[in-house]
């Protein structure tokens, strides 16, 4: 393996972990409510920008990052309560307006709150580089593919063992029915978007010392993370993080090998070809249509 | 086939005539025309947009890329090649609708959310096309477009433009209440309301939906070839994923499957920005919170609601759940 190829490899899955927390939050909304959330990307912004203010007035990090997560959190069962429940019922069309139109509220606020500059938070710890294998590997990658890893953990404890995840997965599944064995849809709904929400502002947190981030980042970590929850296959947990990885080591390659300015379309290209053959994404469920 | 109609629902045509031709009474200064010439391009892909998603059922995202292909079609045989801009446009249009033919086929057999993202993607590689081949394009700062010359005449001046567009949305309209009307129209409502069920019944639903996703695709080239001659200059910005979701949100905010609904959201958004310029720094929150509060609260759209509203109102029976056409195949004028 060439120290090249290890050096895309680190940072397409670098990468590819935020995607698959993106991509998480797409999901598990998904699989609540059947929405696609289009601010989803907003939540990431809302959680690198509120960091970066926290620390700015010397709020120390672990305490900023806890604010911006909550903050973010709040934020996504506000747009829950006062946008998507009140149009329960509408047609997924409709539905996507509406969060779209949240999206661009959301953005413009941002503009308000902060600014339309760009911001850099520190990294986690230092910034010196990781030589590693004849590749280089800035400290905050580790953090990124570290908090990755235990959040798919806590995630899988979270769906597999609590009652609240539990009851998650049961309205997924079948919604009348659960509500039959007593679930509280309503707070189920409530309790998807914000978790989507805090799992979008840890993302944007993560990725914040690596990239910058600003008021409108949210739009192209947004369609990423859309992009690879339906390359993996809407509604699955495990195809979100094998979509958002996948779809980083794409990039990563594509503009390593072929062409940096190309690199989208590579990926975008890849996803178009999957579809055609699983139009159901990788691991998706098998869509039946009833009359 | 039944026969062509001169003026089907021939109210609502009637009606949008005569703005057209009184319009212009009202326009008291050029922006004004500039900015009722941009309404009528958007109306124009609207219009077509509308018969996919509002009537066939089938989602796009990418569509402001077919825009895009329709004026930098132009712009690049007429500036680059020396084409003639009218020939330039049959041409461009032809080559859109092979490639919106070409790239339907395999598209349209997804559903729902996957077509979402394929038409998306389609959009966002054609952007990306569009920026980085800048010999051709110009990249991100754009290209110059000659003026549209046909016969001999030159097309130039905001009065004459306005004639043009009001005449090609007249037409754009008319086409699509035609079609809607027509058989291909009836199958697209069929298996709008269930693919399975309008297959049972004999439709051929793949070559409807990429019928109608060329049509569509053919509108918007069309108002992209007529734009970038208007204007005199394209950037890559009416390419982008933001562009495509502005146009579905027209469509989707003047009222799915209807053809007026498809123009009065083009109006409406694209004048709002216009008046929204008041509120500076403000502009993006009000944008924002006025198309959640209008979809959540007329979640089928501004004319099926107040068409709908009126019906009650006449007390024809019906209820507006009824009018505003909540199974299979929902129509209004």
């Amino acid at each position: 393996m060439s120290a090249q190829f290890l050096q895309f490899l680190l940072a397409g899955l670098t990468v590819g972990a935020i995607y698959a927390l993106v991509a998480l939050g797409f999901s598990i909304i998904y699989n609540a409510s059947h929405v696609i959330n289009f601010a989803q990307g907003e939540f990431v912004m809302i959680g690198g920008m509120t960091t970066v203010s926290f620390t700015a007035i010397g709020w120390p990090l672990p305490l900023a990052i806890a604010v911006a997560v909550l903050a973010a959190a709040l934020v996504g069962l506000a747009l829950e309560k006062f946008a998507v429940e009140p149009a329960r019922g509408a047609s997924v069309v409709t539905l996507i307006i509406i969060t779209i139109g949240a999206s661009i509220l959301l953005r413009g606020l941002a503009t308000i709150v902060w600014d339309k500059n760009i911001h850099a938070v520190a990294a986690f710890s230092g910034e010196a580089p990781i030589r590693f294998g004849g590749a280089t590997l800035v400290p905050q990658s580790l953090w990124v593919m570290g908090i990755t890893l235990v959040i798919v953990l806590l995630l899988t404890w979270f769906f597999g063992r609590t009652l609240i995840g539990k009851a998650l997965l049961a309205t997924s599944h079948n919604r009348l029915a659960a509500q039959l064995v007593g679930i509280s849809v309503r707070k189920v709904l409530l309790a998807s978007f914000g978790l989507s929400a805090a799992l979008g502002a840890v993302a944007g947190i993560l990725v914040a010392p690596i990239t910058f981030t600003s008021w409108d980042v949210g739009v192209m970590l947004g369609l990423k993370g859309f992009a690879a929850a339906i390359l993996g296959g809407l509604g699955s947990g495990a195809g979100a993080v094998l979509g958002g990885l996948l779809l980083g080591l794409i990039e990563a390659m594509g503009a390593g090998y072929v062409s940096s300015a190309y690199k989208d379309v590579i990926a975008f290209v890849i996803i178009l070809a999957v579809l055609f053959f699983m139009p159901s994404g990788l691991l998706g469920k098998r869509s039946t249509d009833r009359v | 086939m039944p026969a062509f109609r001169i003026l089907p629902r021939s109210g609502g045509l009637a009606a949008l005539a005569l703005v057209v031709l009184l319009l212009p009474l009202f326009l008291t200064n050029n922006y004004y025309y500039e900015v009722v010439i941009l309404v009528g391009l958007n109306a124009i892909v609207c219009v077509g947009l509308n018969l996919l998603i509002g009537y066939a059922g089938q989602i796009s995202l990418g569509h402001a890329g077919f825009f895009g292909l329709g004026a930098y079609g132009s712009a690049i045989l007429t500036a680059r090649y020396g084409w003639p801009p009218v020939g330039a446009m049959v041409a461009t249009t032809l080559g859109v609708a092979a490639l919106a033919y070409l790239i339907g086929r395999p598209i349209l057999r997804l559903r729902g959310h996957y077509l979402a993202m394929a038409t998306l993607g389609m959009g966002i590689i054609i952007s990306i096309v569009v920026t980085t081949e800048d010999r051709y394009t110009g990249g991100p700062d754009g290209m110059a477009v000659p003026a549209l010359t046909a016969f001999g005449l030159k097309l130039a001046g905001e009065h004459l433009w306005y004639w043009v567009v009001g005449g090609a949305l007249l037409v754009a309209v008319w086409l699509a209440l035609n079609l809607v009307d027509s058989p291909h129209g009836r199958a697209l409502r069929a298996l709008h309301g269930s693919e399975v069920g309008a297959e049972v019944a004999g439709i051929d639903s793949a070559r409807h939906k990429v019928r109608v996703f060329v049509i569509s695709a053919v509108y918007a080239s069309i108002a992209g070839s007529l734009a970038a001659h208007y204007s005199g200059f394209i950037t890559p910005s009416k390419v982008t994923f933001f562009h495509s979701i502005e146009l579905v949100t027209m469509v989707v905010f003047g009222g799915m499957a209807s053809t007026f609904g498809g123009v009065i959201g083009a109006a409406v958004l694209t004048t709002l920005p216009q008046a929204l310029t008041v509120f500076k720094e403000y502009e993006m929150v009000v944008f924002g919170a006025v198309m959640m509060l209008t979809m959540i609260f007329m979640p089928k759209g501004l004319v099926p609601t107040i068409a709908a509203y009126f019906a009650s109102r006449r007390g024809a029976g019906k209820s507006p759940e009824d009018s505003a056409g909540k199974g299979p195949g929902p129509v209004s004028p």
